[in-house]
């Protein structure tokens, strides 16, 4: 009697601190998180509607249809990684890292994917009185889910309690930076143990594996339809990819992709030129090529910001002294050249006149530092585009055609290749975009090639040292000025290049294509923001980051009068909470999480 | 025989303040000549402006028989000249390794490289059992054996080292100045300038007193560590 008296009264005093995160015991947490995880499963292929107008034809039993296979993807992942939390053979490769954290984060993304794919069919239809059976079994099922995940057992950090005596916003200030850390506590990972050797080509097989895959969620997002499917897409995408990194999945991959730099280089070029071939018709190809033209040029610009430290904030300049010079030998008839140049010619042009601006440029800004430097190349940004503005033949000589810009560039031509006309190969129509799309991609390759050979080479180490500390690279012998003029020249050269293709792309070039900010990329700003998001100093970071910043102003038309403020503050969160961008470089990682990641160096270092 | 650096009348301003009055030192191959004083006695400039940092207002640098005074600092490493600059300067987001092979930036021989990299391994051990660690965790007196080891790398004739013992504990102290005699057992050459004068001219074969930009006193360094001035104003007796 005493002892059920003395269990009622304490039993409820510790469980009011634990009870967040701890609804249910762990070994029922986990079973529901799994079940889930497959009744979301289920509920994909149910009907959530009764009528079609909802787009993607959510009325199907037994097939899922548009936001539906994203439930599906994101419900699958919480199923096997909640399988894998079980130890089941064949399934523990899925969660080298620990599976918490990874079902926590794939029972987010079910969850956030379900109930905004039926909060946006009841907003579109009208009422929840649209929703079918189907969708209170997604509902249900990822409610579930996400109950389950959440109370999962996590070891909870030390947090202190706030000062009485501090300002009642001091005080929430603290609440809320210690429930931040209790959230990253829950997503704390084990370090994976070292990964099993397998046979080289197997391992190459995965990679092969990986970037199909990687082609196949960048294909999906580029052909969204509408709105709330691209939202969906990035819901998914977003806590998907967390779920699988904290898995420590996206760790494995790179310890194989490092392992077959050449392989993955030539496969992930494979993949994008299979892009194409995954169309029926051209509408998504102009996306991809412009994409490719974004990406590629805040890829040079990693050279100059990433790699040797310079805030450049008027790069796309140099994108527009390319694209300017190749429109004028291009024989379009509002060029006052006149001339016709091949296409090899042209970009040689459009590259050596950036090259030419960059080094003008770069001469007197570079002995500046820091701060200086940034305002005068936004300065010279600017400069650029008013002086195009006005060689108009009024307020200074004909050149460019002033505000109109130089237009109807003619199509190239190159080995009899038409790239204005569409072709057919193998079955497939390869319209015009998609073959400037080719084009582009070679001048990718070319960069990141560039960009490769450069960062491991000689001149690499010296920009990094520059970076890290100018003084002491003098006093190692670097020639702090040449080296940071190489940077500047070599990234304006490589803006030219891809600025050629674009000026052909596009079939006109105009001043205000080259902004420092402005609602559509490529303008300067979001080119930083590219780099900075992507990850300085990597070579995919830019990349990830090009084709993030272009797609979302692209799909997401409708908040086109929000979208710099959008921006903005995407990237004041990702500055406080991933400064070191999406894909992160090693010691740029350090750089920034030196309290985190410092012992786990040190013993690495001394194991 | 010529010195392997002469300075003659050394004058160096920063605008108008003249930081350095007209100043004249020899140090020959194989002698460690020291820099003693206090705060803005003209030390750091001294070693700054014979690195191509600064430039002189007048005065000659003789190093190895060439003028340094047209020089720029990236190129009087090429010369044999390196520097360990005040406050270390190491790179702190990379790796020991890294830095290292920095100091040996203009260094051609792979071959050669890696034996100095080990040679600077035996010198400093820690360094060597840390050498995939990014620098910037070292303590404070590993950076200064990172600095000193990275400016060895570039297998200088001299090498100049600036407080090498600032703001470390008196273990790490006596360790850095135990390696400086140890690398003047090996026959290099150095200049060395030092708040800490006790310890600076027990090691020093030549020293020179510098005071708001002067030289007040040259000597050997026993010679001064015995003088009573010296060991009023500098070794804190009275």
């Amino acid at each position: 009697m005493t002892t059920t008296q003395t269990t009622t009264v304490t039993a409820p005093a510790p469980a009011t601190p634990a009870t967040r995160g701890s609804l249910l015991p762990p070994h029922i947490a986990r079973a529901t998180a799994t079940a889930g995880g497959a009744l979301t499963v289920v509920s994909a292929f149910l009907a959530w509607t009764w009528t079609s107008a909802f787009p993607g034809d959510l009325t199907v039993y037994g097939y899922p249809g548009g936001l539906q296979w994203l439930v599906l993807v994101s419900g699958a992942l919480l199923t096997l990684f909640g399988l894998s939390s079980y130890g089941i053979k064949g399934l523990n490769w899925l969660t080298p890292q620990g599976a918490d954290p990874a079902i926590r984060l794939a029972a987010y993304a079910a969850f956030a994917t379900a109930w905004f794919t039926i909060g946006a069919i009841s907003t579109k239809l009208g009422g929840a009185v649209n929703l079918e059976p189907g969708a209170y079994v997604a509902l249900a099922a990822t409610l579930i889910g996400w109950l389950g995940a959440r109370s999962l057992p996590y070891e909870r950090p030390e947090t202190s309690p706030a000062d009485p005596d501090d300002s009642a916003f001091d005080q929430f200030k603290h609440n809320l930076s210690n429930r931040w850390s209790v959230y990253k506590g829950t997503l704390a990972t084990t370090p994976a143990p070292p990964a099993k050797t397998l046979p080289s080509y197997i391992e190459i097989l995965i990679v092969a594996v990986v970037l199909a895959l990687g082609l196949a969620v960048f294909t999906y997002g580029i052909t969204t339809e509408y709105d709330q499917l691209f939202i969906g897409f990035l819901i998914t995408a977003g806590f998907g990819f967390a779920a699988i990194q904290k898995a420590g999945l996206i760790q494995r991959v790179s310890t194989l992709t490092a392992r077959h730099r050449n392989v993955t280089l030539v496969g992930a070029f494979v993949a994008a030129a299979a892009f194409p071939f995954t169309q029926s018709d051209d509408q998504y190809a102009t996306i991809g090529v412009n994409i490719l033209i974004f990406a590629t040029v805040a890829l040079g610009l990693n050279i100059v910001v990433g790699l040797a430290g310079l805030l450049d904030l008027g790069y796309v300049a140099f994108l527009g002294v390319g694209a300017y010079a190749a429109a004028l030998v291009s024989g379009s008839p509002t060029s006052p050249l006149g001339i016709q140049l091949p296409f090899w010619q042209a970009i040689l042009v459009g590259a050596t006149a950036s090259m030419v601006f960059g080094v003008l440029i770069g001469a007197p800004t570079l002995r500046l530092r820091g701060d200086y430097l940034a305002i005068v190349t936004l300065g010279f940004g600017e400069i650029f585009r008013i002086a195009v503005l006005n060689l108009d033949g009024t307020s200074g000589p004909d050149v460019t055609n002033g505000s109109n810009g130089i237009s109807s560039i003619p199509n190239l031509t190159m080995f009899g290749f038409d790239f204005g006309a569409t072709h057919t190969i193998a079955g497939f129509t390869i319209g015009r975009f998609a073959n400037y799309f080719f084009l582009m991609l070679l001048v990718t390759l070319v960069v990141v090639v560039v960009f490769r050979r450069s960062a491991e080479s000689r001149i690499g180490r010296a920009w990094v040292a520059i970076r890290e500390d100018e003084t002491a690279a003098e006093a190692m012998g670097i020639n702090g000025f040449r080296t940071k003029l190489i940077a500047f020249a070599l990234g304006a050269t490589l803006a030219g290049l891809a600025g050629a293709v674009q000026a052909h792309v596009t079939y006109t070039v105009t001043p205000e294509q080259y902004q420092f900010a402005h609602a559509v990329p490529p303008n300067s700003a979001f080119l930083l923001a590219a780099v900075v998001l992507g990850g300085m100093g990597t070579i995919s970071g830019p990349l990830v980051g090009g084709a993030l910043l272009f797609l979302i102003p692209a799909k997401l038309q409708f908040m086109s009068d929000y979208q710099l403020f959008a921006f903005g503050l995407a990237l004041v969160l990702l500055m406080r909470f991933r400064p070191e961008g999406l894909i992160a470089n090693r010691r740029r990682q350090l750089e920034f999480h030196e309290k985190d990641e410092a012992p786990a160096t040190l013993t690495k270092a001394g194991a | 025989m010529t010195a392997l650096l002469e300075v003659e009348d050394l004058r160096v301003a920063y605008g108008k303040i003249e930081a350095v009055k007209g100043i004249s030192f020899k140090v020959e191959e194989g002698e460690v000549v020291t820099l003693i004083g206090t705060n803005g006695a003209g030390k750091t400039t001294t070693l700054r402006t014979l690195s191509g940092l600064i430039k002189p207002l007048t005065g000659q640098i003789k190093f190895n028989g060439k003028s340094l005074r047209k020089v720029p600092a990236h190129q009087v490493v090429s010369l044999g000249l390196a520097h360990s600059p005040e406050g270390r300067h190491i790179f702190p987001r990379m790796s020991i390794e890294d830095n290292l092979r920095l100091g040996a930036f203009l260094r051609k021989d792979s071959d050669g490289i890696n034996k100095d990299i080990q040679r600077a391994y035996d010198l400093f051990p820690i360094l060597g059992e840390r050498r995939k660690q990014a620098s910037g965790t070292l303590s404070g007196g590993e950076q200064q054996m990172l600095a000193m080891g990275r400016a060895l790398m570039s297998q200088p004739k001299l090498l100049m080292l600036d407080e090498p013992s600032m703001g470390l504990s008196p273990i790490m102290m006596q360790k850095i100045m135990a390696t400086i005699t140890e690398l003047r057992a090996q026959g290099t050459t150095i200049l060395l300038v030092e708040q800490n004068a006790q310890a600076a001219l027990s090691l020093a074969n030549h020293a020179h007193v510098m005071e708001v930009g002067n030289i007040v006193l040259s000597g050997t360094g026993q010679d001064l560590l015995h003088d009573d001035s010296v060991r009023k104003a500098y070794l804190g007796e009275d």
